[in-house]
């Protein structure tokens, strides 16, 4: 299972999960970013800047 | 066979819907990542796509990957044109009192001494707004003198030179909530109320949703509004006032998570129609190009 790269907690991603999608830490609710799906690898997601929106 | 390309930062739950839908009617799609993308300026960018759907969630990239498809060509769902009026809310604000569209009443000043004396022109409390950004953040409700003396110190200190372009509103008195419509091309497919007991009534800042019927005035009002920024596919956000529904911003890259349940209209499913059609509109433009 992938662990939390902020807690080191392991973090359930779904079957259907997509690089670039967002996912949260169970544990410490840290954003996470999938890096990757053959394995699962987890990185902090982006901080938003002042630009993000709709 | 059309092929979809996907512009995006990060695949919220939006995208992925959008994804879904796009896969579940077995259209070929591509995920563009705008952190890998590289556009050489001097030649058509080879995306290998017959349209383009900007989901990115970086404004200034999504402008300016857009700026470059236009140039060459490729039809883009929203358009170089409505991202760049939707982005800046002193360009929305003109377009729609242009359009007859009802908004607020909008001062604009350069200084923090007549950005007070705007803000005093509309009285207490005034609304001032950064030029660009969303999810209501750094949006300020100014009570008084003194708090307008003060935030307008810190944006002309603290701000970069965008802060220092200073875009006030009048406070609109609105009875809890605001409406968020949602429009595909010439339709108000849905819209939610967003209640708050925050004068900030954004989603994303809290406020919950509930449906929000669809009348014909506010549909033929969230219609105008999108054509006056350029149309396609945007999320107007309009307050209930004393004079009648007034329109405040208008935006290009709507997040809809909570409103495809409330509202039980298919949002993706909507969305993907429009950009097939504009793939399929701009199919004589391409052949005649070749």
């Amino acid at each position: 299972m992938p662990k939390c790269p902020e807690c080191d907690a392991d973090v359930t991603v779904g079957t259907d999960a997509v690089k670039g999608e967002i996912v949260s830490c169970g544990d410490c609710g840290a954003e996470l970013e999938v890096k990757g799906t053959a394995p699962v690898e987890l990185a902090l997601a982006p901080q938003a800047e002042e630009d993000w929106g709709e | 066979m059309t092929t979809v390309g996907v512009l995006l930062s990060r695949v919220r739950v939006e995208e992925k819907l959008l994804l879904e839908e796009l896969e579940r009617r077995r259209v070929a799609t591509k995920v563009i990542d705008d952190r890998e993308l590289i556009l050489a300026l001097e030649r058509p960018p080879a995306l290998g796509v017959d349209v383009v759907l900007e989901r990115c969630i970086q404004h200034s990239r999504a402008l300016y990957a857009l700026a470059v498809f236009e140039t060459y060509g490729i039809p883009t769902v929203n358009t170089f044109e409505v991202a760049d009026i939707c982005g800046n809310k002193l360009l929305t604000s003109l377009r729609l009192i242009r359009a007859g569209v009802p908004t607020p009443l909008t001062r604009l000043a350069f200084t923090p001494e007549s950005a007070l004396s705007a803000v005093e022109e509309l009285g207490y409390p005034a609304v001032l707004k950064p030029l660009v950004g969303s999810w209501g953040r750094l949006i300020s409700k100014v009570n008084d003198r003194d708090a307008a003396e003060s935030l307008l110190e810190h944006k002309d200190v603290l701000g970069t030179y965008m802060h220092s372009i200073y875009y006030a509103q009048e406070h609109v008195k609105k009875p809890g909530r605001d409406i968020r419509a949602f429009v595909v091309g010439d339709e108000t497919i849905c819209a939610i109320y967003r209640y708050s007991d925050h004068w900030i009534t954004n989603t994303a800042r809290g406020g919950k949703a509930t449906n929000c019927p669809v009348t014909p005035e506010l549909g033929d009002l969230c219609v105008r509004a999108a054509r006056a920024v350029g149309g396609g596919v945007v999320a107007v956000d309009v307050v209930e006032s004393d004079r009648g529904p007034l329109v405040i911003e208008v935006n290009y890259t709507m997040e809809f998570r909570n409103s495809i349940d409330t509202t039980g209209v298919n949002i993706p499913a909507k969305m993907v129609d429009f950009v097939l059609d504009v793939a399929r509109r701009a199919e004589p433009l391409a052949a005649a190009r070749a």
